[in-house]
């Protein structure tokens, strides 16, 4: 189990750890950065295949299939998206 | 299974955040996101293996079918949109997410008002939470998609506007506060918790002006993030967990990057409607007039120029001008004039956009320079030419301490010795303020959309 204090740790490591990573990216790489951290929260599925599936009644099921639905919505569409940016990024071409 | 399950999470955890460090630099950036593509697909296919999953297996086969309809509406909307397109739909997509957050604190909600007991105040207290933030990005993100999408032109504002969101607000966290506290949830007040959240939203955004979504997609992102975040917490999913704050986090940054690029506070883009109340301060008498001047003596002017920087703006994405640019700085080249790419951190819609489109071109990354490189080169350039860019080159911002502008650092186009403007019509620019460097001695304004423009000037120059 994620608790309390635990899950307070957990929340303030990886707020700092998100700050650090992205602090060094040039500005060359913000749009598909912000595209790429956008799919890494498409992993909101696993959420959504999880609250679907303990559903009980009709109302719960179709929220939790609309929730499952626009979560591989993010995930794939974000993923698309960053891929088809970073394409335009050739290393040989890479300098600064 | 669970422990393989908690492994498998854990692992794609330190991927995601691998990923997306491999993303802040161009050469690992698409080993990055493949890396991070991985760990999802193998995340989700073992999330197929977890008891709250398999708890009810007659909706194992609607899981399935969610997945494929959400995967196959974005993979095909996101292959065919265009590279100029990307910033709405990167809105869009992000929204997707947050109402993904938003129902998995429904379903947990709804499950309590239909008699379940009830979870700790703390978990109730973060689905709420999560609920919130997912919706009103959900919401909100739809409403920057349909302005960038210019479905919606205005920016809308009604009376009082700023208390009636403020009162918004306070009935969904009353609401809230109130199911999360007492454990005890109506159906009825669930209904209007949401309604109240999702058109929050939507009156949060409407009053935001078209220039300054990107900061606020930023903003949704990040939120998307915490929101995912917290309904990590509520399903206790690590995975969850980590790679909704790092998101959020990373994504607070990236707003502030942004708000700072346009040298005003996050809380100016968010609370001042900037782009509907700048009547006043574009009122000021203006000194001369618009020049005109035809693509062929454009080209010739460029043509025995030593030094050309060329400022793309939004223009240049809407005309699809980044190819014929490239055209024209490989002839200008031949001619042995240097060629330079002035990029403003927030030309286009979002930051980096120009340097995508650029890319696609498949200009160099060394003649493309940012603000603080490229401004001591113009008065050494015989030519500037502006294409499609407006207020990230308008004097005003260093002259005029009314304007609403005044202050952010701008591109110093007004100081080469000669400056082409390339622009469709003679209207003010997104944010509706008179461009000053338009009607200065040594500008020339070149009317036309921006790929027909650059076509003319490399006609002219292939004439010589």
């Amino acid at each position: 189990m994620i608790e309390g204090f635990t899950a307070l740790y957990i929340f303030m490591l990886a707020a700092f750890t998100g700050y650090e990573v992205i602090s060094r990216v040039p500005v060359i790489l913000h749009t598909p950065l912000m595209s790429g951290s956008n799919f890494v929260h498409g992993i909101v599925l696993v959420g959504a295949m999880v609250a679907m599936g303990h559903a009980e009644t009709g109302l719960e099921t179709l929220i939790g299939f609309v929730g499952v639905m626009l979560a591989a919505g993010n995930a794939v569409g974000g993923y698309v998206a960053t891929v088809r940016m970073l394409e335009m990024f050739q290393p040989k071409k890479k300098e600064g | 299974m669970e422990m393989l399950i908690e492994i498998v999470y854990f692992l794609s955890a330190v991927v995601f955040i691998f990923g997306l460090k491999q993303m802040s630099s161009p050469v690992t950036a698409r080993q990055g996101i493949v890396w991070a593509g991985i760990a999802m697909v193998i995340a989700s296919l073992f999330t197929f293996g977890d008891p709250a999953v398999l708890h009810n297996t007659g909706n194992l086969g609607w899981i399935v079918l969610a997945i494929v309809m959400g995967s196959a509406i974005a993979y095909v909307t996101a292959k065919r949109v265009a590279m100029t397109d990307m910033p709405q739909m990167i809105a869009i997509y992000n929204g997707m997410g947050g109402g993904a957050a938003a129902a998995i604190a429904a379903v947990e909600l709804v499950k309590v008002a239909g008699g379940a007991p009830a979870p700790a105040t703390t978990v109730l207290v973060l689905a709420v939470l999560g609920a919130v933030i997912g919706a009103v990005s959900f919401s909100g993100s739809a409403i920057a998609f349909a302005k960038l999408q210019g479905l919606i032109n205005k920016t809308i504002r009604l009376p009082m506007h700023m208390m009636i969101n403020l009162m918004m607000f306070a009935v969904a966290l009353a609401i809230g506060g109130m199911m999360a506290f007492t454990g005890e949830i109506d159906p009825n007040m669930l209904l209007i918790f949401f309604v109240v959240t999702l058109v929050f939203g939507v009156m949060f955004t409407l009053p935001i002006g078209g220039a300054d979504m990107p900061v606020v997609i930023s903003l949704f992102n990040a939120l998307t993030g915490l929101a995912v975040a917290f309904e990590g917490f509520v399903l206790q999913n690590a995975a969850m967990i980590i790679a909704g704050t790092v998101v959020g986090s990373s994504g607070t940054l990236l707003t502030q990057l942004m708000a700072k690029a346009m040298n005003r506070p996050i809380s100016n883009v968010l609370f001042s409607s900037f782009g509907s109340s700048t009547g006043e301060a574009a009122d000021e008498e203006i000194a001369g007039s618009m020049k005109e001047i035809q693509g062929y003596d454009a080209a010739i002017m460029m043509a025995y120029a030593s030094k050309v920087i060329i400022v793309p703006g939004y223009g240049m994405a809407v005309a699809q001008a980044q190819h014929k640019l490239k055209e024209l700085e490989a002839l200008l080249e031949e001619r042995g004039v240097t060629v330079k790419y002035a990029i403003h951190p927030v030309a286009g819609r979002m930051p980096g956009h120009m340097n995508v489109l650029l890319a696609e071109a498949g200009v160099d990354y060394d003649k493309i320079l940012d603000l603080d490189e490229i401004n001591p080169e113009f008065p050494t350039a015989e030519v500037a030419l502006v294409i499609g860019a407006n207020d990230v080159v308008n004097p005003v911002a260093r002259s005029n301490p009314d304007s609403p502008i005044y202050g952010m650092p701008i591109l110093d186009a007004d100081k080469a010795q000669n400056t082409i403007v390339i622009k469709r019509g003679r209207g003010a620019g997104f944010s509706g303020i008179e461009n000053h460097l338009f009607y200065a001695d040594n500008t020339r304004m070149l009317y036309g959309d921006g790929q027909k423009a650059v076509a003319e000037l490399i006609a002219g120059i292939k004439q010589l």
